[in-house]
């Protein structure tokens, strides 16, 4: 689907002016601000996304210069919502920036209880905090656990495999 | 506590002796994790901590540990439970004891390589992960397959539902203490991971199902041997429904066990035989076509009360109706390409890299370099016999995805399982947990 096509099939915003993008797969974007990331979610659930699809977190530390609508300052983290209309057919994605200083954002957790768990993973992985979640613990990684490990300054562990007539560790 | 008792506490150790230490010197943090205040309630809301009466020894309540190594939790899950008597109050399942991190190494794989890290997720389904995997890289790449190339992908990723689905009746089978329905779910699974072996190479973790198409073409003679798949799997059909469908005990186990309502699914994320059991017609391949699954006839089957019951036939009524897409696939999978004739994408054949200098230098640069993906991030969900799998990707322009996020259906769905375990005996949560179908690998990753 070109970039015209999206902009004519587009369906009507649900919350008017907050940013809205297409991806690159003609998806229907919206970037709220951190404060009003609940309410927008909140106005969509209303509006008939019934389920939230998915939600996890990306990292741009190193990959800052993300193309982002006018008015939208990139942050390090992004918290990226799937909400679905089974009704309409529809998925709105939700990207919120999140800055690296202050990592915390609203929980979905009131308006989709689904979120418990998807939430507690995109903790676990990034450090961000979701303020309202009723238990925001570690769900993949052990509980002693220092460190977010999907963070890009998060090392890979690597063992040295030594081959056979190999020369050398590199 | 008398110097009797203390002594009774103590413990020698190689570090010395330790004791016990008095129940008011354990932290708070402690303590709630002790009595279970993180349980899930029903309602998916949390008892306080300051609720408990640290003092009360004789509580009516007993938290006990199912798992992680229990037989019947299909791998490593464990569950936190709250039982009263026989009754099963709250559940918390307790997951990561299979996280590997794949997440992280989908970031240092290329794009060309990741097929292989994917599918080892869900390992009762991996072509359905090469598939979600494929189709997003595809999209940021902007390529479109040719037709051969869907069809083919149409063909294994429904035989790889069929497979997918015996394995369940197989385990489901065995849960509720039919071992026949075990060893007749193998037996039939078999006959889809021989066919799988001749196709690519593999019983499982194929890496079959790349971006830009598939590794190769499907083998000659392959209408034959997936018609003896139909054949056999569609008179066996018949045979667990006499197996199992009618019988007193079996429907004793699974009706009104574990039920679920439409509203409660939804609010949790649930999707797939989950989802539908409850009644709501919610199936990707129907509400939002992928491949050209838009072009073939099948039906959704939903069921009504949500119980464990309607999701077994839920299940071994997609295994009808994924033979009936197949056998409108054997007829109809077009002549042609079956991968996408890309030079930047997909590695020229063997023959023509002795001849072609600039077939060496490609095939040189997609196995050491990967090939370029633009910039942009994607999603992409498809239904994978467990529900919506989806793939959030998100490129930087070079050769390995930036971000590679898998949104896999058993990791959503069993935030649903204390709901439907709640009120229910502690004998059925056995057959609880498996009509979730939870495959570990895919929960945690």
């Amino acid at each position: 689907m070109s970039a015209d096509t999206a902009e004519v099939d587009r369906p009507a915003p649900v919350v008017p002016g907050v940013a809205r993008t297409s991806g690159t797969d003609g998806g229907e974007i919206v970037h709220p601000g951190r404060d009003r990331y609940h309410d927008v979610v909140a106005a969509h659930r209303d509006a008939g996304f019934e389920m939230l699809a998915d939600l996890s977190a990306v990292d741009y530390l190193a990959h800052p210069g993300r193309h982002l609508p006018d008015g939208v300052a990139p942050a390090r983290f992004e918290v990226v919502a799937v909400l679905l209309s089974m009704a309409q057919r529809r998925r709105v994605r939700v990207r919120v920036q999140v800055p690296e200083d202050d990592p915390v954002v609203a929980s979905l957790w009131d308006l989709y209880r689904g979120a418990e768990a998807l939430e507690r993973e995109a903790y676990d992985m990034f450090g961000i905090v979701f303020s309202g979640h009723p238990d925001l613990s570690r769900i993949l990684m052990p509980e002693d656990w220092e460190g977010h490990p999907l963070r890009k300054d998060f090392g890979v562990g690597r063992v040295p495999v030594q081959f056979k007539e190999a020369p050398g560790p590199r | 506590m008398t110097p009797e008792s203390r002594s009774l506490l103590s413990q020698e150790t190689a570090e010395g002796s330790q004791e016990m230490a008095s129940r008011d010197a354990t932290a708070p943090a402690e303590l709630e994790r002790e009595v279970g205040a993180v349980l899930r309630l029903p309602e998916g809301g949390v008892v306080n901590a300051s609720d408990f009466d640290v003092e009360r020894t004789d509580d009516e309540t007993m938290i006990i540990n199912m798992g992680p190594q229990h037989p019947s939790t299909h791998g490593v899950l464990r569950l936190m439970m709250e039982l009263d008597g026989e009754t099963v109050l709250r559940t918390k399942p307790v997951i990561g004891y299979l996280h590997t991190g794949m997440e992280k190494t989908g970031e240092e794989l290329t794009y060309q390589q990741g097929a292989t890290n994917v599918t080892r997720m869900d390992y009762l389904s991996p072509l359905n992960n090469e598939l979600v995997f494929a189709l997003a890289t595809e999209r940021l790449l902007g390529i479109e397959l040719p037709p051969r190339a869907l069809w083919i992908r149409m063909l294994l990723s429904e035989l790889q539902r069929v497979s997918s689905h015996l394995m369940w009746m197989a385990t489901n089978g065995m849960d509720v203490g039919s071992t026949t329905m075990m060893i007749f779910g193998f037996r039939e699974r078999e006959l889809v991971l021989a066919f799988f072996e001749k196709t690519t190479g593999v019983r499982m973790n194929h890496n079959f199902i790349r971006p830009g198409g598939t590794a190769a073409d499907l083998p000659d003679g392959w209408e034959d041997d997936v018609e003896v798949i139909l054949d056999n799997v569609t008179v066996r059909l018949d045979d667990y429904d006499e197996l199992l469908t009618g019988q007193p005990i079996f429907r004793e186990r699974m009706e009104g066990v574990g039920a679920i309502s439409a509203e409660e699914a939804i609010a949790l994320s649930a999707t797939g035989p989950i989802l539908r059991s409850t009644g709501v017609p919610w199936d990707l391949r129907r509400t939002m076509p992928y491949l050209a699954y838009d072009e073939v006839d099948f039906d959704v089957i939903v069921g009504t009360y949500g119980d464990n019951f309607d999701r077994y036939a839920i299940r071994l009524n997609e295994i009808r109706e994924s033979v009936r897409i197949l056998r409108q696939v054997l007829e109809r999978v077009p002549a042609g390409d079956y991968r996408v004739q890309d030079k930047k994408v997909t590695p020229p054949p063997r023959a023509r890299i002795d001849e072609s200098m600039e077939a060496l230098i490609h095939h040189f640069k997609i196995f050491t370099e990967g090939y370029k993906v633009p910039e942009g991030e994607v999603y992409v969900a498809v239904e994978s016999p467990r529900g919506e799998l989806g793939c959030y990707l998100v490129s930087d322009g070079s050769s390995k995805p930036y971000r590679l996020h898998i949104r896999a259906p058993s990791f959503v769905n069993l935030q649903s399982l204390p709901v439907m375990m709640h009120g229910g005996l502690v004998a059925d949560a056995v057959a609880t947990i498996s009509s979730v179908d939870p495959v570990m690998g895919e929960v945690d990753r």
